[in-house]
């Protein structure tokens, strides 16, 4: 992790090759970008029926000890006082001056926490719960015999109704149930990242493969459209959906009320970063997240926003190619005067402005918030 | 990967193919295959006049804009507004529906200094 280990592979990534991937250095594992349906009808997929995402690259750790809930509620910005089984939630990890050290999602167990963090941050998310974990507090990185797979799409929860020992219908959004499938013991978490329904799946590190190979078969037996997804898709659903991507719209170098993820902070309680938020939010942010719809070019990373008057206003931080809204879209931090949905501006192509709009996010969205 | 005999090719993928007095330009399909999902092509104006060698147009994938050079020298006569609107044309059929643009050439010799279809499938790794 973090360039100590250049090339990370999961347990399926012999599958990926022999099934047409083509693969991609992604957070130091060797990662399938997309097979060879192509990421764009691999997007839609996920949105008409089942996506299958090997996310095994993303860490687990799990917080128990007599003070841990009173050390989760210090460290992480989501509320965590009413979280009981089998509840989860997604929250911000911060640092003191309020920058995003990371995202995660906190599920309650019965006797522990289990945080789901980025496999981009998972060595420094780990160090830094480790630094500020008092004796009484153990935190375990469970990474190594933990295995994810995401299962989205609308029919996500019919597939695994089929398939799985009990239904995952009667599960909530963000809640979890220990279910099994094909004999495997699977913890099953409502949620996601691809803005449809479904959930992520959480099991013993070695039994992958079967279980990757039985909820295709299964798919296909039963007539239900399944198919692997690779990370090009993955980010083009998560960015239509409105979902932050770690590097991207939030960062060390980003704060939460410019990304618009205050209401993922309860400022009822003391956290991380709390004091340093309240600042920001007195002062006034220099910068606010903007979605742009850009005519004329793929708008990308990096990029920059300019004004009417053509004057940089921002930067594009994410960009893309969104085929289920069939538009060009961007990300970007600009001036807060220009962050309003209708104000005209400009993305920087190749050195010519393009015709570009502010437009409302999410561009898609999510199926279980409509 | 298919290479279209009828063509030739830059060693960038590029390809100009003989159409009566026209000269068609596309990418091959291991370029296309190597891009990924074309989702953006951005192609000259009709009367633009276009250098052997020179940028003529982007084309965006999923994952990255590539430059688009000439094969041959020419004035386009002709530009592909089917793909401007559908770009997975170029994934589809990259010699047929998917080609770019259609132009006069202005000194048909420069076809024959192209890569002739054999001597680009060497250049990609194959035959």
């Amino acid at each position: 992790m973090n360039g100590r280990k250049p090339t990370n592979i999961t347990a399926l990534h012999d599958w990926h090759v022999t099934h047409g991937a083509k693969m991609t250095a992604f957070a130091g594992y060797d990662m399938p970008i997309n097979y060879s349906t192509g990421a764009v009808e691999e997007h839609l997929i996920t949105r008409r029926s089942v996506g299958l995402f090997d996310i095994d690259h993303m860490g687990q750790l799990e917080i128990t000890g007599q003070s841990a809930d009173d050390f989760v509620a210090r460290m992480i910005t989501a509320k965590v006082s009413d979280l009981v089984p089998p509840m989860a939630r997604y929250s911000l990890l911060l640092d003191e001056k309020g920058g995003v050290i990371d995202d995660l999602f906190v599920y309650r167990l019965p006797s522990s926490w289990w945080i789901v963090v980025n496999a981009s941050n998972h060595a420094a998310d780990l160090e830094w719960f480790r630094a500020h974990a008092p004796s009484s507090v153990k935190v375990t990185d469970r990474s190594d015999d933990t295995y994810m797979i995401a299962v989205q799409g609308p029919r996500a929860i019919e597939l695994l109704d089929k398939v799985a020992n009990s239904p995952v219908s009667t599960i909530q959004r963000f809640c979890w149930g220990n279910i099994a499938i094909d004999g495997i013991p699977v913890l099953f978490g409502r949620t996601g990242y691809t803005g449809e329904d479904g959930g992520e799946l959480f099991f013993p590190a070695e039994k992958a493969l079967q279980l990757w190979e039985f909820l295709l078969k299964q798919g296909e037996m039963l007539g239900i459209e399944t198919k692997p997804i690779g990370l090009a898709a993955r980010d083009s659903l998560r960015f239509e959906a409105g979902m932050p991507l770690h590097g991207h719209e939030i960062s060390i170098e980003i704060n939460p009320i410019e990304a618009g993820f205050k209401w993922a902070c309860d400022f009822e309680k003391e956290f991380v970063g709390k004091e340093a938020l309240l600042a920001i939010i007195e002062k006034g942010v220099s910068r606010k997240l903007a979605g742009i719809e850009v005519s004329g070019g793929v708008p990308r990373e990096g990029y920059e926003v300019a004004s009417p008057d053509g004057t940089v206003i921002g930067h594009c931080v994410a960009g893309m190619f969104c085929p289920t809204v069939k538009k060009y879209a961007a990300n970007a931090f600009v001036e807060p005067g220009f962050a309003k949905a209708g104000t005209n501006v400009s993305v920087i192509i190749r050195g010519q402005p393009r015709t570009a709009v502010v437009v409302k996010r999410p561009l898609y969205v999510p199926a279980y918030r409509r | 990967m298919a290479i279209d005999k009828n063509a030739r090719y830059l060693e960038s993928h590029e390809y100009a193919k003989p159409s009566g007095e026209y000269m068609v330009f596309g990418i091959s399909d291991h370029a296309q295959t190597e891009l990924g999902d074309v989702v953006f092509v951005e192609l000259p104006a009709v009367g633009k006049k276009l250098t052997k060698g020179a940028l003529f147009g982007t084309i965006e994938s999923v994952k990255a804009a590539s430059d688009l050079y000439a094969p041959v020298s020419g004035t386009v006569v002709e530009v592909n507004e089917a793909v401007k609107n559908d770009p997975s044309l170029v994934n589809k059929d990259c010699y047929g529906a998917g080609w770019l643009v259609k132009v006069t050439p202005s000194n048909p010799s420069e076809f024959q200094s192209l890569l002739d279809p054999a001597a680009y499938g060497k250049a990609i790794g194959e035959e």
